[in-house]
């Protein structure tokens, strides 16, 4: 709590600070405007060209250069300042959900600067958010997108989108129009083209408020994709419906006739879909360019962002729908991006997409707190105010049940009816509805003031009180929840073969449905653009079981090298039962892939400890290529071999590892009929060993109760494990291998070497 | 449904052979079509009546949340345990109520081995046994398939939309 509390005083210096320096800025700018008639500067202006200098200064204040990029900074941190505050305490974000805090914040911080300033010096400019603050988060919503639940419902987001969006602002602009003539707002001067245009600026729903709202509900996903979806895609119907409301309202209401109608509906197919080609357009550049930035893997993941930040601005530029551009930028590069690029590199994007995303909402959500304590926009009109909280709500719940009623009939699996109802009161009107506010023009629009002040009651109800009830409500409804999904491999596997079957079936029965389509687009996913968009190497690895499977392996990896730490001291891993089945293997396969390796037997303490000549070949890898690794991690690699995946990290760090094989020259070959053999054909009989061994080993594991017999290998080992047995058996050497936790890499070679050559 | 049956029975038989399904182009294509032509023959027979024929399919009925909840729920051909028999029917190529090793392997390989070598289809094998093998006797019987799959939405999953 005190760190709570120093905080909290911290902030309010600096707020205090920046109020002071925004107060200092401007007052510096009156006088230095005033001082530039010719009267010598004070020291407070700095910088050239303020007056001429009589000595030289060794330290000037230089406020003016730099003051932009200082309250930008400052802000910046601010608002990161803010909802650290706010996540501090659990407990209150449970109820209470980030955004309803963070505007409340924004409240308190206005209300500061409000206090030193008196006047509202700062506000949520709509250039800055259009063009600063929103591509990201529309960036990294694309890139996230589950593309398949994306697309199998994508018939239901985009009748909601399209449609839904239309109702919603032709049913409010035309009831607050009746209302208006029914006299119940009193004397204001708007006129129904007006009307219109506000009701198409508050239609939309917000993506930023969806997703952080329901960010914390976890409601399950078909609902939570379709919310988010119509959110996304119903950008194209807002763009065009703002822009011909607005051509109109300049127009007037005379020169409306069905021409301009007409140029309307079109605009909005050309919207729409220009916008969204310009995305794909840009996808298709991205993922051609991972494709060849192998060499400067350093600043791959700078290209995403950049690409998609000029897709934003090239359909901004044409007047397109940017946030659909955006949004299938990311839809269609994410899949093929993440195959060509480094795994590190994956994870950088990912990651530093995130930090801008939601970087980018919680400075979002306090300015549009802060834009709140202006008294300059205050127009209160209760008529008006209320009856438009009103019909939104209203009108919301109305379109949505009515749409998805008629979906309902061709969907395999209907939605039900709480869902709708989440889906409604999902419906969130946030910054976009207010950053189109602030764009109206006051000149063909009087009242702008007053739609301002209703936009921003409407977006405060939304946000904070149907965010704060929204869990309630989901809870109290018993809506299905997103179910934890853990992944396991035979769910894959079946999900694949009920793609299958369900494409033969509906083959048998001749009708083309759903399942067809997604096979055919399959097809030709796999044979055209693959090879066009992907990386030859990472094409091989191209399947979702295999994904699954590589995920699952890396887990495990990460869970054995966090357990490892964990543990610390060496166990000495118990193997015997391994050697039965080893003794098949072996005799056939490895004397020819390594004869001068071979199986190590420890004696300790009455129990068998192998090392077997993979074994020491790992060591030895280890030591040569990761120079300073303990054996530590042999330790542990031996420890694993008990579990069941321990398999899987061996299996992992065996194909690391036999990548990088490839330099490595065997210094030690004993026997010379080995010269001839090619090296990579050895590798190659050692890699499938290997996997056989690990094979064995496992099987052997499961089933085998460990005997404790000493196992004598062939009898071409026979003699070179006998006159080794005596020094096995003392182990000064390689027991001390075994017993110490961190061995230099040039005593491996040694032990490696001496061992070798002694024979 | 008849007109279908009608339509696939080529030679007017009253009765399907496998020449008929293999007839259909799209089948061949599917890397388990055999199979699913396997699960149309069973018990050994050389033909499909048109019973049977139905029967098979009514399989893939969406299931009727609303309708019955009490345990008249099992007899249902659409029921979710009858779909994952079925499934489990395409696995286990024998008939002998467990799906071995091998028989996982031949489906991953039908389904994946192209794009992935046979060292892999083996570990992948192997560990999805080992995810769903509660017993450990290696195989995966009935209850552990339905078991392993109890999160998956096979309504959705198997369910075909024009068969309402």
């Amino acid at each position: 709590m005190a760190t709570l509390w120093r905080f909290t005083l911290f902030l309010c210096m600096l707020l205090m600070a920046c109020g002071g320096l925004s107060l200092a800025s401007k007052e510096a700018k009156t006088r230095s405007s005033q001082t530039e008639t010719g009267t010598h500067n004070t020291t407070e202006e700095g910088g050239h060209g303020a007056g001429p200098i009589t000595t030289l200064p060794i330290v000037t204040w230089k406020w003016d250069h730099i003051s932009v990029q200082y309250l930008v900074a400052l802000w910046v941190l601010v608002c990161w300042l803010c909802k650290l505050l706010i996540e501090a305490n659990h407990n209150v974000t449970n109820y209470i959900p980030e955004s309803a805090l963070l505007i409340c914040s924004g409240f308190i911080l206005g209300g500061m600067i409000w206090g030193a300033d008196k006047v509202q010096t700062f506000s949520l400019n709509p250039t800055v958010f259009f063009y600063f603050l929103l591509p990201q988060i529309i960036l990294d919503s694309g890139y996230h997108m589950p593309n398949k639940l994306f697309f199998t419902n994508l018939g239901a987001i985009l009748i909601h989108a399209v449609i839904g969006t239309c109702w919603n602002a032709a049913s409010l602009g035309l009831s607050l129009w009746g209302c208006h003539m029914g006299g119940a707002m009193g004397d204001l001067d708007i006129g129904l083209l007006q009307y219109l245009l506000f009701g198409s600026l508050m239609a939309a729903v917000d993506p930023v408020a969806v997703l952080a709202v329901f960010d914390q509900v976890h409601v399950n996903e078909v609902l939570f994709i379709i919310v988010f979806g119509e959110s996304l895609l119903n950008d194209g119907v807002t763009v065009v419906l703002f822009n011909v409301f607005d051509a109109f309202v300049s127009l007037g209401g005379g020169r409306i006739n069905a021409a301009e109608i007409i140029k309307g509906i079109v605009s909005f197919f050309v919207v729409a879909f220009g916008g969204s080609l310009v995305g794909i357009a840009f996808g298709i550049l991205i993922s051609l360019l991972t494709r060849c930035t192998k060499n400067i893997q350093i600043i791959e993941p700078g290209f995403i962002f950049v690409m998609g930040y000029l897709s934003y601005l090239t359909a901004e530029m044409l007047s397109l729908s940017a946030i659909l551009s955006t949004t299938f930028c990311g839809v269609l590069c994410q899949k093929y991006v993440r195959a060509n690029m480094d795994e590190s590199s994956v994870q950088t994007v990912k990651y530093a997409m995130k930090v801008f995303a939601n970087g980018s909402e919680t400075i979002i959500f306090v300015f549009l707190g802060i834009s709140a304590i202006d008294k300059v926009i205050w127009v209160w009109n209760t008529g008006f105010i209320l009856l438009t909280v009103f019909f939104v709500f209203v009108y919301r719940f109305i379109g949505v049940f009515f749409l998805q009623w008629i979906l309902n009939r061709y969907r395999l699996v209907p939605v039900e009816l709480m869902d709708m109802v989440i889906m409604s009161y999902g419906g969130l009107r946030g910054a976009v509805a207010y950053g189109l506010a602030v764009l109206l023009d006051e000149k063909k629009i009087k009242e702008k003031n007053l739609m301002i002040c209703t936009t921003l009651i409407v977006v405060y109800f939304t946000v904070i009180l149907q965010g704060i009830t929204m869990k309630p409500l989901v809870m109290w409804l018993k809506v299905k929840r997103a179910a934890v999904a853990e992944v396991s491999l035979l769910e894959k596997i079946t999900n694949k073969m009920f793609n299958h079957t369900l494409v033969a079936i509906e083959d048998i029965s001749g009708q083309i449905g759903d399942n067809y389509f997604r096979s055919k687009w399959r097809h030709f996913e796999e044979k055209w653009m693959t090879p066009f968009l992907m990386k030859p190497s990472a094409r091989k690895k191209q399947d979702d079981v295999f994904d699954v499977f590589h995920q699952l392996n890396l887990k495990d990896a990460m869970e054995y090298v966090t357990e490892g730490e964990r543990r610390g001291s060496l166990e000495f891993v118990r193997n015997d039962s391994a050697i039965l089945d080893f003794k098949k293997k072996l005799e056939s396969e490895y004397t020819e892939a390594m004869p001068d390796i071979p199986p190590y037997m420890i004696h300790d303490d009455g129990n068998l400890i192998l090392i077997a000549p993979l074994e020491i070949y790992l060591i030895r890898k280890l030591a040569d290529h990761i120079p300073s690794v303990s054996l530590e991690m042999h330790e542990q690699t031996m420890k694993a071999m008990r579990e069941p995946e321990a398999v899987d990290v061996h299996h992992l760090l065996d194909q690391h590892l036999y990548k990088s094989r490839k330099q490595y020259r065997h210094g030690f070959s004993r026997s010379d009929f080995k010269i001839n053999r090619d090296e990579k054909e050895v590798q190659e009989i050692f890699q499938r060993t290997m996997r056989n061994r690990l094979e064995s080993f496992k099987s052997a594991k499961m089933g085998v109760s460990p005997p404790k017999t000493l196992v004598k290998y062939s009898k071409k080992e026979q003699a070179v494990t006998d006159s080794c047995n005596g020094r096995e058996k003392g182990h000064p050497k390689y027991g001390h291998l075994r017993c110490s936790t961190h061995l230099p890499f040039q005593r491996v070679k040694q032990l490696g070497k001496s061992w070798f050559k002694g024979r | 449904m008849f007109i279908l049956f009608e339509s696939l029975d080529r030679d007017n038989r009253g009765c399907l052979s496998p020449d008929d399904f293999e007839a259909l182009g799209g089948l061949a294509m599917n890397p388990i079509g055999g199979r699913i032509m396997e699960a149309f023959f069973s018990s050994g027979q050389d033909t499909v009546d048109f019973s049977s024929f139905v029967r098979i399919l009514a399989h893939f009925r969406p299931t009727d949340r609303n309708r019955n909840k009490e345990g008249a729920q099992q007899e249902l051909p659409s029921s979710r345990t009858r779909k994952l028999k079925f499934a489990f029917q395409l696995y286990d190529m024998d008939r002998d109520g467990k799906i071995s090793r091998e028989e996982l392997l031949q489906v991953l390989r039908a389904m994946l081995g192209l794009q992935v070598t046979e060292e892999q289809l083996q570990s992948i094998a192997e560990r999805a046994i080992q995810e769903a093998d509660l017993d450990k006797d290696d195989a995966i019987s009935f209850d552990e398939f339905k078991k392993s799959l109890e999160k998956t939405d096979i309504d959705t999953k198997m369910s075909v939309s024009f068969l309402k």
